[in-house]
């Protein structure tokens, strides 16, 4: 164990009963039995990287939202409610939501149609090889990077909650994925994704329930946590007319242009993570309806994560810090709320489902990075540029050993997050440099035909430089951030926000002027994979309620109200 | 191919069971000193019932033989 952990380490919260570790030790045995049951049917490239492409709209829409459903969803959000109120809804709702729905209705037909096994693979068809290039290394990097924060995630976790030693964590949590990943492919994650999502909930499911009885109900709830914090800790968007007005020290335009324009569509639209779930939707109408499931889903999941959050704040008899002043003084930091909520309401059995829903979260973040990085590694890296006349058996075997390899490159990451004072800083980092320019170069490769390749190219290494650029001005001089967020009363997360939009205006204005001074595209070129070129199947004489932009509409309809009721 | 929602229906159901054995067991013996807020709701006895119930269901309307 590191000197850096053996001092943060605090007595365990809560010891598993017999009952308990009987319900953990199942978990682990189904989903390995699920990989070995799928092993047979990962025997092609097809079946390995893409599940066969053969996955209902259900199957799809619930794995897409459980990739997503990781440490930084259950552990990390639910401290920043502590932390920060009811704001950190936005990243649930404005910040997913109109994201998701646009990936089903607007940019699922030229993924789906243009047969590709990947985001980079769309660049590569629509611009060439260097976006390509540029984009698969990227998200190799920042992929085995969000693997490692999963993995110190609930490593730590397991250490707060169970009083597990760290390494032991790491290593049987990553191991549990290498293989059943490598045995059935993108098929086992997925199913095991599917039957991780059941089980969050149930495991979470009850926290925000007793929590609610114990305040005595919403009302009573807000009222306590005025008493303990401010009235603002409970409205959305209220507050977010002034950067001092509000806990997170963030204005209404970084929610909106940064969050919700580009850092969240581009995550939800281009992070092969998600979008490789959805790819493997069996039609295009599967492929459409399964982020709107999704959607609708992750409109309920703020119920398991930000409420326990608030009620923590309202009930706890402890004040929780920050890491940095948690180590120190040996206390509980805002990212132990979640375990703390787990170990006052659940007795035996239900500790042991509590502890399995985070175990699952953790594993299906990190299957899904797994998953995504062999794929990119093995058709996007190896495949163009290493090694072209392999054989497909081939191919399936490079992705089974870069399983096996992501792993342990992402163990070794688990290592370096650790260095780092707060783990959602660290992540929204990550997506500020490499998704907003991301994003920028794949829309308007839809959107605009006369995008070309060197434009495309250009843009997203510009984006990508001006954000990392950004970043390491604000490190190297936090005052930049008056700069950077157009406020000197901006706050940590303002910044990433605020960097995300620059970065995205930088790759879309250079990706306009460079396409201007080079040769256009020929059009006969890019027919499947630009808006205006391109001829989207239609979905027949389906009844109303059958058709995607029905159910858009419901869950915008359920959105518009939500962000009402709690203004 | 075994369905997916067969699978989720074992996790529940097993998990159901063993949860509401322990409720069960906990009325009959209860504790001196509850180590949970809210002891008296019992809740791993009506939850683990809920999952017993939810996931026997799936086990029976995605069992394989139907499938076939």
């Amino acid at each position: 164990m590191t000197p850096l952990l053996a001092a943060s380490v605090p007595s365990r919260l809560v010891h598993l009963s017999p009952i308990d570790i009987v319900i953990v030790v199942f978990y682990f045995a189904l989903v390995l039995s699920i990989g070995w049951y799928l092993k047979g049917r990962a025997n092609t490239g097809e079946d390995f990287f893409m599940a066969g492409r053969e996955m209902t709209a259900w199957v799809a829409g619930l794995s897409f939202l459980s990739a997503n459903l990781g440490a930084l969803e259950l552990m990390g959000w639910a401290g920043s409610a502590y932390q920060y109120g009811i704001l950190a809804t936005h990243w649930y709702w404005i910040g997913a939501i109109p994201a998701m729905l646009f990936l089903a209705l607007v940019m699922m037909p030229f993924y789906y149609i243009s047969k590709t096994h990947s985001v980079p693979g769309y660049l590569q068809l629509r611009y060439g090889e260097p976006s390509r290039a540029l984009s698969a290394v990227s998200f190799a990097f920042m992929t085995v990077l969000m693997s490692g924060v999963n993995m110190f995630a609930m490593a730590k976790v397991m250490q707060i909650v169970l009083g597990w030693d760290i390494n032991f964590s790491i290593w049987v949590s990553s191991l549990t994925v290498a293989i059943y990943v490598t045995l059935g492919g993108l098929r086992s994650a997925i199913f095991n994704e599917v039957l991780q999502f059941f089980l969050i909930w149930a495991g979470a499911l009850l926290i925000p329930i007793l929590g609610l009885v114990e305040a005595g109900g919403w009302t009573n709830l807000k009222l306590q946590i005025a008493e303990r914090a401010s009235t603002q800790y409970v409205h959305l968007w209220s507050g977010l007319g002034s950067f001092t007005n509000n806990p997170m020290g963030i204005h209404w335009t970084g929610i909106v242009f940064g969050l919700a324009m580009v850092i969240s569509t581009g995550y939800w639209t281009t992070d092969f993570l998600v979008v490789q779930r959805v790819l493997a939707a069996k039609d295009l109408r599967s492929a459409e309806i399964a982020p709107i499931i999704g959607a609708a889903f992750k409109m309920a999941v703020p119920f398991i994560v930000i409420l326990p959050g608030l009620i923590g704040l309202a009930v706890l008899p402890v004040k929780l810090v920050p890491e940095s002043v948690a180590r120190i003084t040996g206390g509980h930091s805002y990212n132990d709320v979640l375990p703390l909520m787990l170990a006052r309401y659940c007795g035996p059995g239900l500790l042991g489902l509590g502890v399995t829903a985070l175990i699952a979260g953790f594993m299906s973040g990190m299957a899904g990075n797994v998953s995504a990085f062999t794929t990119v590694w093995t058709y996007d890296i190896y495949r163009p540029f290493i090694n072209r006349k392999g054989t497909d058996h081939h191919y399936v075997n490079m992705g089974r050993w870069t399983t096996v390899i992501g792993v342990l490159i992402s163990v070794g990451t688990a290592y370096l997050v650790m260095q780092f004072a707060s783990i959602m800083d660290y992540v929204q980092a990550l997506f500020s440099f490499f998704i907003a320019p991301l994003f920028g170069t794949v829309v308007l490769g839809m959107l605009w035909k006369r995008a070309t390749g060197w434009g495309g190219f250009w843009g997203l290494l510009s984006g990508t430089l001006c954000s990392v650029s950004m970043f390491l001005w604000v490190k190297h001089d936090p005052s930049a951030l008056r700069y950077v967020a157009l406020s000197p009363h901006a706050k940590g997360l303002a910044q990433d926000m605020y960097q995300a939009l620059w970065s995205f205006i930088t790759c879309v204005v250079v990706t306009v002027v460079v396409s201007l001074v080079t040769k256009p595209i020929p059009e006969s070129q890019l027919t499947g994979l630009v808006y205006g070129l391109t001829k989207i199947p239609s979905v027949g004489k389906l009844p109303l309620y059958q058709r995607p932009i029905f159910w858009a509409g419901v869950v915008m309809v359920v959105f518009i109200a939500l962000n009402i009721i709690f203004w | 191919m075994i369905s997916i929602w067969f699978f989720i229906g074992i996790s529940l159901a097993v998990n159901g069971a063993l949860i509401l054995a322990a409720g069960i067991f906990q009325l009959i013996n209860p504790p001196e000193q509850p180590s949970v807020v809210l002891y008296h709701l019992h809740a791993n006895v009506w939850w683990g019932a809920a999952l017993l119930v939810f996931g026997l269901i799936y086990c029976v309307r995605f069992a394989p033989k139907r499938k076939s």
